[in-house]
């Protein structure tokens, strides 16, 4: 029942990360693939994680420190690499892609030029 | 007073973690992970000036149990929801960068934040900037900051809120 358990959560786990992976491709934007990629990852895993403790609960307590470190880890790499994304100018829409609708609206891009407006960066 | 709170606060991480990684643990090592805390604690380095935030009184320390639920629910939801976008053939995305605020003031407290923003329901934080945070929306939903900041920020902030203030 445990081993039945175990593999099932790590399969499910399999599949999120697969999804992240489909994601990367499909998605049109460096932002939105970060989408993809941090959310599934953190997911997956972490189910991942859960069914090796089922697997083997003597480890339970590794486990659940790497749970933690990708909790704190995942979405600050991803942060970062958004970051600087936005500051190499990379554009929150690409052109020429017309798979949505809706224009595309960028807050931060605004405020970063009000403030050299302003001069006081 | 504060400093010593703090020091013993980080001591309690330590020695935690060092309890998780040497589980099933014998009494030997217990001393030692003990001492060896106590006097990476001691070290007056600058960075343990963040743990001062951290204060364990039962109020706080029953937020952010909540805060853990309430955080865990959305990132299950969050995946879930990814998922489908992509696996809808026609994806279905309508990104954004938006301007969100916040009302925390501690540096731990906005750290969470940021981070619970990243890791649920389609959103990135990508800047900060004094009280003003930029997410990335996958699927922007809202006509100015307040209903941005309504829909993405309060539900974490409520809490933590109460835990680091």
């Amino acid at each position: 029942m445990g081993a039945l358990l175990g593999s099932l959560l790590v399969l499910i786990g399999s599949v999120f990360l697969l999804l992240a992976g489909l994601g990367l491709i499909r998605m049109p934007d460096v932002y939105n693939r970060m989408q993809a990629g941090t959310k599934a990852t953190t997911l997956g895993s972490i189910l991942i994680f859960i069914g090796f403790a089922v697997l083997f609960p003597g480890q339970w307590a590794r486990l659940a420190i790497l749970v933690l470190f990708i909790f704190l880890t995942n979405p600050l790499s991803s942060h970062a690499l958004a970051r600087s994304a936005h500051h190499q100018g990379v554009p929150v829409l690409l052109p020429n892609t017309s798979t949505w609708d809706g224009a595309g609206r960028d807050d931060l891009a605004d405020a970063k030029a009000e403030k050299r407006a302003g001069g006081s960066i | 007073m504060e400093r010593v709170r703090a020091q013993a606060v980080l001591t309690a991480i330590l020695f935690l973690i060092w309890l998780l990684l040497s589980l099933p643990v014998q009494f030997s090592e217990v001393i030692v992970g003990a001492v060896v805390a106590l006097i990476i604690a001691a070290v007056p380095l600058p960075g343990p000036a963040v743990y001062r935030e951290i204060i364990p009184l039962p109020r706080r320390l029953g937020a952010g149990l909540i805060y853990v639920v309430v955080f865990l629910w959305a990132v299950v939801k969050s995946n879930i929801d990814v998922a489908f976008r992509v696996l809808a053939p026609r994806l279905p995305i309508n990104p954004g960068i938006v301007r969100v605020k916040t009302r925390l003031t501690s540096r731990v407290g906005r750290l969470l934040l940021a981070n619970s923003i990243t890791l649920t329901p389609g959103t990135i934080s990508v800047e900060i900037d004094g009280d003003d945070l930029f997410v990335h929306w996958i699927s922007t939903d809202a006509r100015d900051v307040e209903e941005a900041t309504g829909k993405i920020v309060r539900g974490f902030e409520r809490y933590l809120e109460v835990c680091f203030g």
